[in-house]
């Protein structure tokens, strides 16, 4: 069996991008002609209930079935119901549109649509959009009745003006009055219709897109959405100098568009798992949603237990029972699994655990983005409890790891942990289309009787794998014990036995180990520095050691599925590299402060992982500011390392 | 170990169990007098008169001398974390209601650590016999209070007395939603001991056992007054719940007929502080399993899988293009 190949389908940027990514075709006004682009970065940004995510979503997905390469990053505020016209309110939508396939959502936003200023700012003002980029505003508030209000309006876009973005102030809730009566519900579809036409989006695919969005909904609903897209469009085209065009690539097979959540649900009911216990928490509950929704049409069960504990006990007594089971869960939920991991550790009982990480510790940032879960993944539990951890990196990924996460459980009886984490979560991007294999799914169980003789935990010297019986089997039965315990599954404390099974758990992590194939490297085989990533950064990092190669640095990167355990053949790529960096959504002292040095510096998590077992001085950079990494930084923080070189 | 093929087929013959079937080749390490003894003899001879099938039998324990239980058992055993049978138990029996699911387990570990399993257990009502081996103080790590403690009991993290009044183990079930059996029993009476397990296994739904256990280690003495004075115990009958024998019925004569269906006077007897209820305080055999609530309308085959899956990779499918209508310049 080969558990690293299923999902590794990546497909390269077609081709390399140039430094602005715009081509400039012609200026002459009406008709205008579009300016062709490689790509494109937008964002949508309202008050939270505006809609701005569902018109973001939309535009990524129109442009998406028209064939162009979309990455789709939610901007979500970190409450449910912020205060209005607040900077920390911001709810949207990043697309990414390309001509080409994207693998994450890029560096600065080009063209920003706000409703209104404060949440435009939250965008200005961390960095997201690009010097001298296009803004469109909502100007409703520059005759707000309330006079701090209209002041605070104009002081912004004097700021905005002054720092050399170019400013459109559209009157957008006027224009949708005309055809609503209330235009705070439908402005979003107004926006939508501008996106359509400053980015000569085709108009049928776009009303086709509202229609399946508005499925549910009654006609008369559908009708007056349709009415304020077709409105935007011809607003835009009537009143702004804007025309964009980003041409799209012919694809030949089916795509499907999803984002991260989805995909891994999709893949636990592919998986052919039965129950899925869990307790809710984001950024990891619209997994349990969706499935929720969809599980029992397969006959299965979604379980919503009384707490994180509860659910990994839950799933574990289903997989002792023979129906192996998933639990889904975030960084907090994992912590609180711990002790029910290491049981089924012990007892060898086959689990899937997915943590979809968050900021932390503690509560953290329930919405962002981060990586810090890696070693309490590999390590969280007390005791020697080997298990299987392996990161997914892109949407497509999600789907195909739980199918392998589960395979691996059931083959070596052991609990196995997918990581994945926020910016996955919801972002979206197209995926080929999967085809159902029935090889993905598990045989029946086997309720035959045990051989005379056999024993529950009778470890195969070469593997130390041994048979599971499962209950039902006549002869098989025995107590399974979280205690220490001998062939028999008898407790038993003798210095031997409690270091064979020892050995033989430790021994399975070996035996599955070598099914690994070693990850390919991304550029040359050598060269002077070596990015190493895993899990949701994937893309952005390939595409800084893109933008560096262009430049002609010789860097290269290896992007890690398997944390734990490794596959063969790392450490050789790592010696044929002068420098190798990690590059984390993690964090790590950084030696150019004073206070640190290399007596007291903290590595990022791959890092320290990386040092202890090639024993090569890994370097490490990364980033906690709760967002996914874009390119950009990472060009950054690659480019010194290479001066010194 | 001991079912092999040919047994069974041997049994079939027989049509016949013994109460040896029933025993594993480990013998009990509880301490001498200790009422764990008796609760697993009056299990197995359960096992023995309903001629259980062994391999279809799953008893699940958390940790605690009381959970040792299912290593004494021949049949699936399930000894897995303080506090976590329940849930343990839960999802062993959701996707397999084939098989017979007891629970063991400990004051510690169901009212303590385990507390917010057993109040979602009890709402689940998944069929399942729960019996609670409660003996009033932490066995396993040697004498430290617990929930069900008496008020003033030295213990080692109690040593000038337990500051807090018991919690009752009998009420806190009945006031749970969803709760279809409750029933107490005492290790000193084996035959009522046995009647009541009998009946809560006969209970469709979570059946509930609190037994008044014994442990002559650490609570010697304890409930003495009520093993040599049977007047300080209750015996709830009804034609829907004990019938007692005259051998026991000469002896316990205080006695009371209890509508099982009648949950005021359960509670009423829950709380009785001065007597032992012994018999079934509660049984609602109407309330739904969750088990049930959740059975699938189909079987997940792989054709089913392949529909569903098609069915939502339609709802998000690009197909690709005909013509090139891509970029639409106007
Ligand atoms: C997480 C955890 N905390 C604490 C313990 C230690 N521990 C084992 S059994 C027990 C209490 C046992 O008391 P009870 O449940 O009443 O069972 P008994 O031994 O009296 O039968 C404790 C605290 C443990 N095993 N796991
Ligand atoms: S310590 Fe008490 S409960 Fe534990 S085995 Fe001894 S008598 Fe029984």
């Amino acid at each position: 069996m080969s558990m690293s190949s299923q999902a590794s389908k990546k497909s390269k940027p077609a081709k390399q991008r140039p430094g602005n990514g715009e081509t400039r075709l012609s200026e002459a006004p009406k008709p205008r002609p579009a300016l062709l682009l490689d790509e494109h970065i937008v964002e949508i940004v309202s008050d939270s209930g505006e809609g701005a995510q569902r018109c973001g979503q939309s535009f990524g997905a129109i442009a998406a079935r028209l064939g162009n390469g979309i990455w789709t990053v939610e901007i979500i505020p970190a409450e449910i119901r912020p205060p209005p016209r607040s900077i920390a309110g911001a709810s949207g939508n990043r697309v990414r549109l390309a001509s080409y396939r994207v693998t994450n959502g890029g560096d600065e936003a080009d063209v920003v649509v706000a409703f209104n200023e404060q949440v435009l700012l939250s965008r200005v003002r961390t960095g997201e959009i690009k010097p001298g980029g296009i803004i469109l505003l909502e100007n409703m508030w520059q005759n707000d009745r309330d006079e701090t209000i209209a002041a605070g309006y104009m002081k912004v876009c004097e700021e905005i003006r002054a720092a050399g973005y170019r400013l459109y102030e559209i009157p957008m809730e006027a224009e949708c009055m005309k055809y609503v009566p209330d235009p705070r519900r439908g402005k979003n579809m107004f926006a939508l219709g501008m996106l359509c036409g400053i980015y000569s989006l085709d108009a049928e695919i776009a009303r086709a897109q509202v229609r399946f969005v508005f499925a549910k909904k009654d006609q008369k609903i559908i009708d007056a959405n349709i009415e304020l897209l077709d409105a935007g469009r011809a607003w835009a085209l009537e009143n702004l100098d804007l025309k964009f065009a980003v041409p799209a690539s012919k694809t030949s097979e089916p795509q499907v568009v999803m984002n991260g959540n989805a995909a891994l649900a999709l893949g636990v009911v592919a998986s052919g798992m039965e129950v899925c216990a869990m307790y809710p928490i984001t950024p990891a509950t619209s997994a349990s949603h969706y499935l929720s929704e969809i599980f029992e049409k397969v006959g299965c069960v979604v379980h919503q237990a009384e707490d994180e504990i509860s659910a990994c006990a839950f799933a574990i007594g289903a997989s002792y029972a023979g129906k192996c089971a998933v639990t889904i869960t975030s960084g907090p939920g994992l912590s609180l699994k711990q002790e029910a991991i290491g049981l089924a550790v012990m007892g060898e009982i086959p689990l899937v655990v997915v943590n979809v990480q968050r900021g932390g510790p503690s509560t953290g940032q329930p919405t962002k983005a981060e990586q810090g879960d890696l070693l309490a993944a590999c390590f969280g539990g007390h005791g020697d409890a080997p298990k299987v951890v392996l990161a997914v990196s892109s949407i497509e990924d999600c789907f195909y790891s739980i199918i392998t996460a589960r395979k691996i459980a059931e083959t070596f009886n052991m609990v196995v942990i997918v990581l994945s984490d926020a910016s996955l979560a919801t972002a979206q991007q197209p995926f080929p289309r999967p085809s159902f294999n029935e090889g993905w799914l598990a045989p029946p169980i086997d309720q035959s009787a045990v051989p005379e003789n056999a024993l529950p935990y009778d470890w195969d010297s070469r593997t130390g794998i041994a048979p599971r019986f499962i209950p039902g089997q006549p002869g098989g039965m025995h107590c399974l014990t979280g205690l220490a315990h001998d062939r028999l599954s008898h407790v038993a404390y003798g210095p031997e036995i409690n270091e064979e099974g020892i050995r033989q758990r430790s021994h399975k992590l070996a035996t599955f180990q070598k099914t690994l194939k070693t990850p390919k490297v991304f550029g040359d085989k050598d060269g002077d520095l070596l990015l190493v990533g895993w899990g949701s950064t994937c893309g952005a990092i390939e595409e800084a050691v893109e933008t560096l190669r262009a430049r002609g640095h010789r860097v290269s990167s290896i992007h890690l599925k398997f944390l734990q355990p490794m596959a063969s053949g790392i450490g050789d790529i790592l010696q044929r590299f002068d420098k190798v960096m990690t590059i984390e959504n993690n964090w790590c002292d950084s030696l150019d402060e004073d206070l640190i040095n290399e007596e007291n510096r903290r590595y990022s998590n791959l890092a320290l992982l990386l040092r202890a077992r090639y024993l090569v001085d890994v370097d490490c950079w990364g980033e906690v500011r709760g967002q996914p990494l874009k390119p950009g930084a990472i060009v950054k923080a690659a480019l010194p390392k290479l001066e010194k070189v | 170990m001991t079912a092999t093929m040919t047994q069974c087929l041997l049994r079939l013959v027989e049509e016949d169990y013994k109460l040896s079937d029933y025993q594993s080749e480990i013998a009990p390490r509880w301490c001498a007098g200790c009422g764990d003894i008796g609760i697993l003899t009056a299990i197995q001879r359960l096992c023995r008169d309903e001629q259980i099938m062994p391999e279809k039998t799953v008893f699940v324990s958390g940790i605690g001398c009381s959970s040792r239980l299912p290593h004494y058992m021949n049949a699936y055993g399930f000894h897995g974390l303080h506090g976590r049978a329940l849930p343990v138990a839960e999802g062993v029996k959701l996707r397999r209601p084939d098989l017979d699911v007891f629970v063991t387990t400990g004051d510690g570990d169901c009212c303590s650590i385990g507390a917010a399993h057993w109040l979602h257990a009890i709402r689940y009502n998944m069929n399942m016999t729960v019996l609670l081996h409660d003996n009033q103080v932490y066995g396993l790590t040697k004498m430290q209070a617990s929930p069900t403690s008496p008020r003033d009991l030295k213990t080692n993290t109690t040593p000038y007395g337990a500051y807090l009044n018991p919690l009752n183990p009998l009420t806190v079930t009945l006031g749970v939603t969803n709760v279809s059996f409750v029933a107490q029993a005492v290790d000193w009476i084996p035959d009522l001991l046995y009647d009541i397990i009998a009946q809560a296994h006969r209970h469709r739904g979570l059946s509930f056992v609190r037994v008044l256990q014994r442990c002559p280690e650490f609570m010697n003495h304890r409930f003495d007054e009520a093993v040599h004075d049977p007047s300080k115990t209750r015996i709830l009958t009804h034609s829907d719940g004990l019938r007692l024998k005259p051998e026991i019925s000469r002896i316990y004569r205080n006695q009371e007929t209890h509508d099982p269906l009648d949950m005021p006077r359960a509670l009423a007897i829950a709380a009785l502080s001065d007597e032992i209820p012994v018999g079934v305080l509660y049984r609602d055999p109407s309330v739904p399993c969750y088990e049930e609530l959740r059975e699938a309308e189909r079987p997940n085959t792989p054709d089913l899988i392949r529909t569903v899956l098609d069915e939502e990779f339609d709802k998000v499918t690009i197909w690709p293009q005909v013509e090139d209508a891509s970029t639409g310049v106007e």
